[in-house]
């Protein structure tokens, strides 16, 4: 298990690689990779700025995580996020989940998402042309981490 | 009883504080008080930390709820709902 918060940018292969080249127990690797938009709510975006709460952010992603590797029969995972300051096109966050099939991985990967989204101390400010703006939280991202609370799906 | 408050994105900027260790009053032991008492600070305290304004309290890095106990020492962080992703 990886969980990496970082300024510098990734490498995708290899972050995917990693979860499979050694283990051939692995049959199937789901991922997600999340990335930084030029347009947001009908703002244009020139970048934006992601800031974390140190300490707190690693071990909230480790809890998520555990939490994932106990629901489902998964082999390893890797969780990496970046922080500072971002330009369109760039990845912001990767999720990649391996497991022996591809249910378990689909599934787990989502419920890491769901849950970075409304429980990891991050917040964006994007700065648009008229100057920065902080996102605001979703409702819809709220709902969708509550799925997993009485789950009948994904959980075996 | 002295802790350490840290605050974030969007509350850091608007409260124009990332960090302090106030000295506090003893009758001050939990978030729900806590809060109270930055809210009497007036001013924007009192507009940032009103209720019905929508952030989150953590306790030692841990999410926390009103009744939340404190303790000396404890790091205490305020910040917005959070937007990562």
């Amino acid at each position: 298990m990886k969980i990496r918060v970082q300024t510098e940018p990734f490498d995708l292969g290899a972050e995917i690689a990693a979860l499979y080249a050694r283990n051939p127990k692995v049959g199937a690797v789901a991922s997600f990779l999340g990335i930084t938009r030029d347009e947001n709510e009908g703002y244009a975006i020139r970048g934006m700025r992601l800031e974390h709460y140190p300490g707190m952010t690693e071990r909230a992603l480790t809890r998520i995580a555990a939490e994932a590797m106990q629901r489902w029969p998964l082999l390893d995972l890797t969780v990496v996020h970046r922080v500072g300051e971002l330009k369109p096109t760039e990845p912001i966050v990767l999720v990649a989940v391996a497991a022996a099939h591809r249910g378990e991985a689909f599934a787990a990967c989502e419920f890491i998402m769901d849950y970075l989204k409304t429980r990891a101390p991050f917040w964006k400010k994007e700065l648009t042309e008229a100057g920065g703006r902080w996102v605001e939280a979703r409702a819809s991202d709220d709902a969708a981490a509550a799925r997993w609370d009485a789950s009948e799906w994904g959980e075996r | 009883m002295k802790l350490r408050i840290l605050y974030f994105a969007r509350l850091r900027e608007a409260l124009g504080v990332s960090a302090e260790e106030p000295e506090l009053p003893a009758q001050v032991a939990t978030v729900d008080a806590l809060i109270g008492w930055l809210r009497a600070r007036g001013g924007v305290w009192a507009v940032e930390l009103a209720e019905g304004r929508a952030f989150r309290v953590a306790v030692n890095q841990e999410m926390a709820a009103p009744d939340t106990p404190l303790a000396a020492g404890d790091e205490v962080a305020l910040f917005p709902p959070v937007t990562g992703g």
